[in-house]
């Protein structure tokens, strides 16, 4: 009774689903190779074409669960490959370790910029989120082509190739960037009050405000945070093609990080999150993809294998369809986004 | 062979301000975006030739006839504070769906029904998940696009030409007005789809729900207004107008592709918010959503006649735009959000 509660049950009974299906259709499915001390393997590929999107998800968690949205994070990831492969192709040593260490520094900042524009939009303006990052959604690629002069530009530089498509200790690096941040993530909002303090801020922000929380700090930081995230994706997707395509590069993903958040049981509403659910949500779009090309269906209508599983998992968590698909008596409302508690008294003198 | 119809009659109805006294406020926003419009336009006649022309203008309608369809229809949705991200993938499954039933050699007609219920249902669908489910409207059609997007591939993932006489017949058609000037067939579609646009928000018990519904549904509810009705409705006229504007799209390029339209329904949003009308919902006006798809129109003209700015500058100023708007419409409302 109590495990149909627990909104993690759905997401992983999926993804257990899908890679039984992998298993039934190809049987070596589950099997990792170790060729020269480096790891191979289907499950080992669905882990590092997923790990842009899982660290822009982890992001996007953190901001959803303030109660906000971030759409530009495409834009973010085209503007960091930009900014990257523009400057490693411009300079006198295109190949040179410190390069693309410089160039990769550059996007960093110049997209922790953004995220520090975004921030303020939303916390200090206080327009709606999604309108907010709206405005860099579409302005972002326009820009990014701006870097780039309307070229795809290609480079070949070692150090950078190493982001997206290296190996450390015999594991991709991209797999590791994605697993440490989200460790690193995981374990500040479990450990420090952090967690607490976002939630706090997305089930109501004038109520934490008044409580005490600096809501505007942490609503800030979120969008800065998210899009750093993006910046590292970008930096991982460049790398892994070579090249930056400031039309292409990062298309949609903003949608299937939200899509990740949103299938790993956290609500739009804000003030609940799952990072675990998450990771979970990542992976399952994965290997949805995956799957869709391993078993020979035509690779063009996984879209709509995407949109089916959205509006399933979505019902599957509404309250309200339980309702219907379930007849049964309830309790307590699991999933009810917390609506506006009254704001707590203010702290007298 | 042109086609007959009745002028357009659209310069009476724009602006309706300059009254004795105070201009109400619903208005202001639709002034300003006019004002920008005209200050666009007269920074372009004044650094390019034949910028001015009266073709010019009517080009915007030409070239814009389906934005300005899909931007109806989205006024009535972020009037009641949703949104509705599937209308670009509706547009190219409409090119699809028609290119492909053309070819299987369907009368004009059946194909023209055939596309509309097709938007029409969707949008019924998406309405009825995120009313009864309480689903958010982002999510739902966010899937709704998944969904076009991927049935567009299921039709086919190459383009399909047009080659249905009727078809042909109304692209190259033309509407001759006075002084050698023209206009299409789409243009005076899309003109008499926010004629009725603005009948229906304004003059209807269905239109004023809309603005109740948008500044609280809760309120709209206790007053028993049928807000459900509404809720579902705006996402029904949103799937009809991107199916509309798919069929003026197909007649346009005379092609069904899969990748039509990518990026259009952020046109649309930019175009309705342009237009003045407020994302949180319940103010705002179609003509306004109008003028902005002319505002976004005018930004195309202007690089298209200055050949030093490349295409890219579109999209920027499009964000820069939208920004201004947002930043200004949030000054002048200060209040709970």
């Amino acid at each position: 009774m109590r495990d149909t509660r627990n909104p993690l049950v759905w997401p992983i009974a999926a993804l257990a689903a899908l890679l039984l299906i992998n298993l039934v259709v190809s049987p070596s499915f589950f099997s990792i190779d170790v060729r020269n001390g480096q790891l191979y393997g289907n499950l080992i590929d669905i882990l590092r074409n997923a790990a842009p999107t899982l660290l822009i998800a982890v992001g996007m968690t953190l901001v959803i669960a303030t109660r906000g949205i971030d759409l530009s994070v495409g834009a973010i990831v085209a503007i960091a490959g930009a900014v990257t492969c523009t400057h490693i192709a411009g300079s006198s040593q295109p190949a040179s370790a410190s390069t693309a260490l410089v160039a990769m520094g550059m996007a960093i900042a110049l997209c922790l910029a953004l995220g520090v524009w975004n921030g303020f939009l939303v916390s200090v303006i206080g327009i709606q989120p999604i309108i907010a990052t709206l405005v860099l959604m579409t302005a972002g690629r326009g820009l990014a082509m701006l870097i780039t002069d309307g070229q795809i530009v290609t480079v070949n530089n070692p150090t950078f190739s190493k982001v997206g498509a290296g190996f450390v200790f015999g594991v991709p690096l991209a797999i590791l960037i994605s697993g440490v941040v989200f460790a690193a993530v995981a374990l500040v909002v479990r450990r420090t009050a952090l967690g607490l303090l976002i939630q706090a801020v997305g089930i109501n922000p004038e109520a934490s405000r008044l409580a005490g929380v600096r809501s505007r700090s942490i609503v800030w930081t979120v969008y800065v945070f998210v899009a750093i995230c993006a910046a590292v994706a970008g930096l991982m997707i460049a790398s892994n093609t070579k090249a930056a395509d400031a039309n292409n590069a990062g298309l949609f993903i903003e949608l299937d990080a939200i899509l990740a958040v949103v299938i790993g049981g956290t609500s739009l509403a804000g003030g609940r999150f799952s990072l675990v659910g998450t990771a979970i949500g990542a992976l399952f779009i994965q290997t949805l993809t995956t799957t869709v090309y391993a078993t020979g269906i035509p690779p063009e209508t996984t879209l709509v294998f995407k949109a089916v599983v959205v509006i399933a998992v979505c019902l599957l968590q509404s309250p309200k369809a339980r309702a219907v698909l379930v007849p049964r008596r309830r309790t307590s409302p699991p999933a009810a986004a917390p609506s506006a508690p009254t704001p707590t008294a203010p702290t007298g003198a | 062979m042109t086609l007959q119809l009745d002028p357009p009659q659209v310069g009476a109805r724009i602006k309706p301000r300059r009254r004795i006294g105070v201009v109400p406020q619903r208005f202001w926003s639709v002034i300003a975006t006019f004002a920008l419009l005209i200050a666009m336009f007269g920074t372009g006649a004044s650094r390019y030739e034949g910028f001015a022309s009266p073709q010019v203008v009517l080009n915007l309608f030409v070239d814009n006839s389906f934005l300005i369809v899909l931007a109806v229809g989205m006024t009535f949705v972020i009037l009641t504070g949703g949104i509705d991200l599937s209308v670009g993938a509706v547009v190219a499954l409409s090119t699809m769906i028609a290119a492909s039933t053309l070819r299987a050699g369907w009368p004009a007609l059946a194909t023209v029904v055939a596309v509309l219920l097709v938007g029409t249902v969707l949008g019924l669908l998406m309405g009825l998940v995120i009313h009864y489910f309480e689903i958010q409207p982002f999510i739902v059609t966010l899937a709704g696009m998944f969904l076009a997007r991927g049935l567009c591939y299921v039709v086919s993932v190459d383009s399909i030409p047009i080659t249905n006489g009727s078809f042909q017949k109304v692209a190259q058609g033309t509407v001759p007005l006075p002084g050698g000037l023209f206009v299409t067939p789409a243009v005076l579609i899309a003109l008499v789809v926010v004629g009725i646009g603005m009948y229906v928000l304004h003059q209807t018990r269905f239109g004023r729900t809309v603005y109740a519904v948008g500044g609280s549904e809760q309120s709209a509810t206790l007053m028993g207004l049928p807000a459900a009705r509404v809720k579902v409705g705006v996402y029904v006229i949103s799937g009809f107008c991107s199916s509309l504007a798919g069929l003026l799209f197909s007649v346009y390029s005379l092609s069904g592709y899969s990748l039509a339209a990518v990026g259009m329904e952020l046109d649309a949003i930019a175009a309705v918010v342009i237009g003045g009308t407020l994302l949180t919902g319940g103010s705002g006006l179609v003509i306004g959503s109008m003028l902005g798809v002319l505002v976004l129109g005018t930004i195309q003209t202007f690089i298209s006649f200055d050949g030093t700015l490349s295409s890219w500058w579109t999209r920027i100023t499009i964000g820069l735009l939208v920004l201004v708007f947002v930043v200004v419409q949030r000054l002048f409302s200060r209040g709970p959000r």
